[in-house]
């Protein structure tokens, strides 16, 4: 910057970042805390921030009485899956529509785009009588080839952007040598993309992880449901169990948060590239 | 070989959206013109007769309203309060990519538990906000946040904000980045002030980034599901009812497929025709001479 700030705009700036920070991090920070408090003090007239003192009673609560680890388990079955399809659909989508000659390249990856702005309200009707009659209720498959469909778009549209920025010299040095298509796409491209395919493996996992409207519909018992429709149900008859809910949004998150921290470099750059390219 | 390749390599995305995304809105659009129930194990044709009786349905009508009036509101908000934490992280200051990153948590949080949080945040009885809002002497009185007519859709709009303004922030961000500083260092040089930098050089520069992620959130915001789901399951008295928590009742409860289907055919259409009007903007923004 060539011009200097004045002292005001400083500390105007510096009270800006510290809100957001604020406002980002506060709530999340308070379910924390929440989750290692007393029921005792989650209801006293003044809330204290710091726990004290501190207990694992609602982290134990979840694990003994509410099961918590088979809804982990659902979740990272069924994430885990959609991922790894999601990447190899999208990867195969993107890479033919940036390297192969296709006539209408460009509505084709409109198309798909399109397709992901259906309201899923429209689809979860007709997809759970579908589901009904290839007995998928109730099974990890049923949740797996759904998310696969949601996500795939977004994979695509990421690594169709990605392989669009390899030089094409790679291309046309590997059927030199005598590559096949397959070759190409297999020993040369997905290679030189797994930084790529890593973050955008991780934004597959977060919304397959966090879906909740398919797994209300399509699962009813504990052997297939996953962890937000655990959290949804999680209720007391006589009481709302404040201190549970927290400890379980605690498991569920702090992974999240671990590993978009991590990667929050390519995260951002993978999910704007779209929004400013004209 | 050489002529099939590509078109196996979009085999499986064909099959995949094929499958999941086209079937279904086209069975959809036929379960729309017949009475499917599951209760009744009726499958028969009626024609619009499940559109006309939308017409008359007082509770989709209800359910729509809301629905229009948290997409513009927490649109709008979501939008303005992106751009103003947008504005803020493009300056240069210690401790910013902290920010930056800390702005990702509320993106990745599922929306489950962003709901359930702020159901713990805004409980009437031992919400931390209710606390706050006393102790400074803003309230006297608790108040009763998604318990009550009045201020329930108000706090479901207040968690979407929470939850998505951060990532909106970011998106600006990143088209802000791509403005040239040359310009904005002319402008200073011609003595004009930050605001005025920033409506006549910046804005202007950053509306078609504005259009698109706005589209993107007015659609993503008018199918609100889960938020309103677990946080007031559309009560109390219907006051959050939204056309998606409307239409998954009616699908899941009712087990009135038919109607279901109608319900979200009609919502599909009110999305296309936000996208179609956010395009009209958008495409008028490119064309216009830069």
């Amino acid at each position: 910057m060539i011009y200097e700030r004045n002292r005001l705009q400083t500390i105007l700036i510096y009270c800006g970042g510290l809100l957001i920070l604020f406002w980002s991090a506060a709530p999340f920070l308070w379910q924390l805390s929440t989750s290692f408090q007393n029921d005792v003090e989650l209801t006293a007239a003044t809330p204290s921030f710091i726990p004290s003192p501190l207990t694992f009673d609602h982290y134990a609560n979840i694990f003994v009485e509410k099961s918590f680890q088979l809804y982990l388990r659902n979740s990272l079955i069924v994430a885990g899956f959609t991922t790894l399809f999601c990447l190899a659909v999208g990867a195969m989508a993107g890479f033919a529509l940036s390297r192969l000659d296709i006539k209408g390249r460009f509505g084709i990856l409109a198309a798909i785009l399109s397709v992901s702005m259906f309201p899923q309200i429209a689809i979860v009707g007709p997809l759970y009588l579908l589901a009904s009659d290839l007995a998928l209720l109730d099974t990890y498959s049923g949740l797996v080839i759904t998310y696969v469909a949601l996500g795939v778009p977004l994979v695509t549209w990421v690594m169709f952007g990605y392989f669009d920025t390899l030089p094409r010299e790679i291309d046309e040095a590997a059927r030199m040598d005598g590559c096949s298509t397959v070759g190409l796409f297999w020993r040369i491209i997905l290679p030189i993309s797994a930084p790529s395919l890593v973050t955008t493996g991780l934004l597959a996992f977060i919304a397959a992880w966090n879906e909740f409207m398919f797994a209300l519909a399509f699962t009813s018992n504990i052997d297939h449901q996953t962890v937000p429709v655990g959290i949804a149900n999680f209720t007391n008859l006589h009481y709302i169990p404040w201190g549970d809910i927290a400890a379980a949004s605690i498991v569920v998150t702090i992974p999240l948060v671990l590993l978009v921290l991590l990667f929050q470099r390519h995260i951002i750059d993978g999910l704007t590239q779209g929004a400013v390219k004209e | 070989m050489p002529r099939l390749a590509p078109l196996l390599f979009l085999l499986p995305i064909a099959v995949s959206l094929g499958s999941v995304s086209l079937y279904p809105i086209l069975n959809g659009l036929w379960l729309s013109f017949t009475n499917t129930s599951l209760v009744t194990q009726e499958h028969d044709f009626i024609g619009l007769e499940n559109y006309a009786q939308l017409l008359g349905d007082d509770l989709f009508w209800n359910a729509w309203r809301h629905t229009v009036y948290f997409t513009v509101v927490s649109t709008l908000a979501e939008t303005i309060l992106g751009l103003v934490m947008a504005l803020l992280l493009v300056e240069h200051f210690a401790g910013r990519s902290i920010v930056r990153a800390a702005m990702l948590v509320p993106w990745a949080m599922p929306t489950v538990v962003t709901s359930k949080m702020f159901g713990w945040l805004f409980d009437g009885q031992y919400g931390v906000v209710n606390w706050a809002l006393r102790s400074s002497g803003l309230i006297a009185e608790n108040i009763n946040w998604y318990g009550s007519i009045d201020h329930a859709m108000t706090t479901i709009i207040i968690a979407d904000v929470w939850k998505t303004a951060p990532f909106m922030a970011l998106l600006l961000m990143a088209g802000l980045q791509t403005i040239p500083k040359s310009l904005i260092e002319a402008a200073r040089m011609d003595g004009a002030g930050p605001v005025a930098t920033f409506i006549h050089v910046r804005l202007p520069l950053l509306m078609s980034t504005l259009l698109i992620a706005g589209m993107f959130r007015a659609l993503d915001a008018f199918r609100v599901f889960d938020l309103v789901y677990v946080l007031t399951g559309g009560g109390p008295a219907d006051a959050t009812e939204t056309l998606s928590t409307l239409s998954y009742k009616t699908l899941f409860s009712a087990l009135q497929f038919g109607y279901g289907s109608a319900m979200a055919t009609a919502m599909f259409i009110t999305e296309a025709l936000i996208a179609i009007g956010f395009g009209f903007f958008i495409m008028r923004k490119m064309r216009a001479p830069r």
